[in-house]
């Protein structure tokens, strides 16, 4: 029987593969799941003009695809590590100690994030910071005092906006775009409303300096009543909500909303419409950078890891007309920097 | 009693009528509640099949592409090494201008005079194809050779009746001028509509071009996966339940390991893949994502499954048998071996089966030994390839379409459930008939 042959093989293999160490030809890559689109994208071509084997790209996020690239040097490990945000100072030291030393750091673009709604849902279609505050906080200023947010409805405090429930649906922690949103939507809403100098007056700490960051963790705090919810998934879960609810507001990424423009409707954000253009002059204020991290211990061990990094940052891959831009990447007005960069490998300075 | 009215027989009592009542309520209910399972399963074949039924058909575009010498060949050498350094980017000029020749020959009218234009009509893996043929083919630059390319996902999804014109005008992806130029393309019958055999036998690829992916390389990773399961927890599970069913003696010890199987099959089939990461990745230091340590996973998820349908059959084999095996002087292992085993197979096999079809289903295990990548291009070649080499499964693959962007996936991920609920079906048909077959009821 045919069963007992696969066995035999299968236990063969297992005993060879505890024993050897696996010779590896491809590039494996770990991280964001923003990056990952660009990232396969970027793969799939690579697999086409070169010769050697298509890169290995999983997601999972970008803290765990960086804690997946400290865990050291070796065929084992991964060689590049996609990420929505940049290296943090903690996990520089990580990668110290497992002695991954040499980083090289590329930024490959901008990524926008938007507000949309269901397109026959209420006219969402003006946001300022200070009404998304305004919706999310659980504490508002009103009169000058700073109160639990008695809003339930967005025409409570705008009377421009829809007279209709709140309700959005807003990325949850471990989503480095759940940064991007308290960063640039709430700490700045928190500043035009006044909240901000309230929250100082009564934050706790032992210096100015402590003080401030007290004052600046107390807007991001978001109501915990139910109007905002945490989407841990991806962004398709926040579009099943969007379509379930008329009246949800959701977060996406700018090229999601691209990709999806017969159900969703966009908000602007201060009066500027997020366009591949106004995130590329920084006009529209809610977007980041993107960028990956190559260790460079690797490069000349694995196969066509620099040339799939380099082809990465090339004009016709990530410039403004390469199929990157083509699916909602705004690229990087400073590429050739970024090209030059990864040709010398330069590495990541402050290590 | 004494004074009671006498009731004919023929006549019920009330009594007795409210327990007929009550008999045919019973029954009404219990229609009911096979009625709405019906409707469910009608409801949930239905949604299945009208969802993902159109990723079985695609579109494609018969282009006549002349292979510029100028552009592939600069140097007129016709040397391999450097046409393979002309980029599937250098390509895309040439397939435009393919396109722009068929807009000529059939006279059709159009507004799009940009080559940028007729991009978007076109999957992006088009250059990549034209390329793959210049290279393998390199006597035949300077022809003009016709190409059966893919259409766009969104040329693909206005055919399909997806993507509607009203919905376009704000879609940077496609506009209007394009799918008229895309219905002018079907009337001349450039553009056509043909069974998509590699969505069957196709490798996965970018967000970009949904067009082209295929469920192929995740279907053999599923493959590889079951040939582990079926070669590690078949004679494993076998032998533990021979032993504990026919040599082990009873005592509290063999108690403690019978409640620990049955409360093995009960444990969510995530824990075993928090366990595989642990134990196989990073201890064993396998390679991550591989269908191997899938594999691994899977058998310890099957083994309980397999363990208690093989004790269950050995069981049901009559110990009339075995008394006569021993009576005639067989020793234990003779009796097990020549007598129980052969009557206890197809049970046994039954067993396994259904534990392999519920293992090719499984998921979340999978999504922790990092199963739930972006496999592109990169069939497995050989046999150590297949079992080492990353790769996805099925449902992973099911699972990492849905959560795709573009909505042209969504259709992909419905087609990838309706093939794998076609392998469970047949799994489970299997199972039926060798058991109708060969099962011997005493």
């Amino acid at each position: 029987m045919s069963a007992s042959k696969s066995t035999t093989s299968a236990l063969a293999i297992l005993a060879l593969s505890a024993t050897t160490a696996i010779a590896r030809d491809n590039v494996q890559i770990a991280g964001s799941s923003t990056v990952l689109p660009y990232a396969s994208i970027v793969a799939e071509a690579f697999g086409e003009n070169f010769d050697g084997p298509t890169p290995v790209v999983e997601s999972g996020g970008s803290s765990a695809g960086l804690k997946r690239f400290c865990e050291g040097v070796g065929e084992n490990t991964i060689d590049i590590a996609n990420a929505s945000r940049k290296i943090r100072e903690k996990e520089i030291k990580a990668c110290a100690e497992a002695g991954v030393t040499e980083i090289i750091e590329v930024r490959i673009g901008y990524d926008g994030i938007v507000f949309a709604s269901q397109i026959n849902g209420p006219a969402f279609t003006e946001f300022s910071q200070s009404d998304l505050f305004n919706a999310l906080s659980p504490q508002v200023v009103v009169d000058g005092k700073l109160i639990d947010n008695p809003y339930q409805k967005w025409s409570d405090f705008n009377a421009d906006l829809p007279d209709v429930e709140i309700a959005t649906f807003i990325p949850g922690t471990k989503h480095g775009t759940r940064e991007v949103f308290e960063e640039k939507v709430l700490v700045q809403g928190c500043k035009d409303t006044g909240a901000y100098d309230l929250l100082l007056a009564v934050a706790e700490g032992d210096s100015e300096k402590a003080k401030k960051k007290a004052a600046k963790k107390a807007c991001y705090h978001v109501r915990t009543d139910g109007k905002s919810v945490d989407i841990d998934g991806d962004y398709t879960e926040t579009l099943a909500r969007i379509d379930s609810n008329k009246n949800g507001i959701g977060v996406f990424g700018l090229a999601f909303y691209e990709n999806n423009t017969d159900t969703l409707k966009v908000a602007t954000m201060g009066d500027i419409e997020p366009t591949t253009e106004s995130i590329a002059s920084g006009e529209y204020p809610v977007s980041r950078p993107l960028f990956f991290y190559i260790k460079k211990a690797h490069i000349g061990v694995i196969p066509g890891l620099k040339d799939y990094a380099e082809f990465f940052v090339s004009d016709e891959v990530a410039g403004p007309d390469g199929p990157l831009a083509e699916y909602g990447l705004v690229s990087d007005p400073e590429l050739e920097a970024t090209q030059t960069s990864v040709a010398n490998e330069t590495l990541l300075t402050g290590m | 009693m004494s004074d009671a009215t006498h009731t004919s027989l023929m006549a019920q009592s009330a009594h007795t009528r409210r327990r007929n009542q009550a008999e045919k309520r019973f029954r009404a209910y219990g229609l009911a509640a096979i009625a709405l399972g019906l409707t469910f399963l009608v409801v949930l074949l239905s949604t299945i099949f009208y969802n993902g039924v159109g990723s079985f058909q695609q579109s494609f575009v018969n282009v006549p592409v002349y292979l510029d010498p100028a552009k592939l060949d600069k140097k007129g050498n016709r040397d391999i090494a450097d046409i393979k350094k002309v980029s599937t980017f250098a390509y895309a000029p040439l397939v435009q201008k393919g396109l722009f020749a068929l807009i000529e020959a059939h006279g059709i009218e159009t507004e799009l005079k940009k080559p940028k234009d007729m991009k978007k009509l076109l999957s992006a893996s088009s250059t990549a194809q034209v390329r793959d043929y210049v290279i393998s083919n390199p006597g035949q630059i300077g022809e003009t050779v016709t190409f059966r390319l893919l259409a766009s996902s969104r040329v693909d999804g206005y055919i399909k009746g997806r993507v509607k014109r009203a919905d376009v005008a704000r879609d940077k992806n496609i506009n209007v001028a394009q799918l008229d130029l895309s219905d002018a393309f079907i009337k001349a019958g450039v553009i056509s509509k043909e069974f998509n055999l590699g969505f069957i036998t196709g490798a996965d690829a970018s967000e970009s071009r949904p067009e082209q992916a295929g469920i192929g390389v995740s279907m053999l990773g599923s493959f590889f996966m079951m040939l582990v399961v079926l070669g590690l927890s078949l004679p494993i599970g076998v032998a533990a339940s021979i032993y504990l069913e026919e040599f082990a003696s009873k005592n509290r010890l063999t108690d403690v390991i019978e409640v620990n199987i049955s409360n093995l099959a009960a444990v969510p089939s995530i824990v075993f893949g928090i366990l595989g990461l642990a134990v196989f990745i990073q201890f064993m230091h396998l390679p991550q994502s591989a269908p191997l340590v899938g594999g691994l996973v899977l058998t310890l998820m099957t083994l309980p499954t397999i363990i208690i349908s093989t004790r269950a059959s050995l069981k049901a084999v009559p110990p009339s048998i075995r008394d006569a095996a021993l009576g005639i002087g067989a020793s234990k292992m003779q009796t097990v071996f020549h007598h129980v085993l052969p009557l206890a197979m197809p049970g046994i096999l039954t067993g396994t089966i259904i534990g392999l079809a519920q293992a090719l289903g499984e998921t979340a295990p999978l999504l922790l030994i990092g199963m739930v990548g972006y496999i592109a291009t990169n069939p497995p070649d050989g046999l150590a390839s297949g079992f080492l080499d990353p790769n996805s499964a099925m449902p992973a693959q099911i699972y990492e379409w849905a959560k795709r962007a573009d909505p042209a996936y969504y259709e992909r991920a419905w087609g990838g459930i309706i093939i794998l609920l076609v392998f469970l079906l047949t799994m489970n048909l299997i199972a039926i008939l060798l058991r109708r077959r060969f099962e011997r009821r005493w």
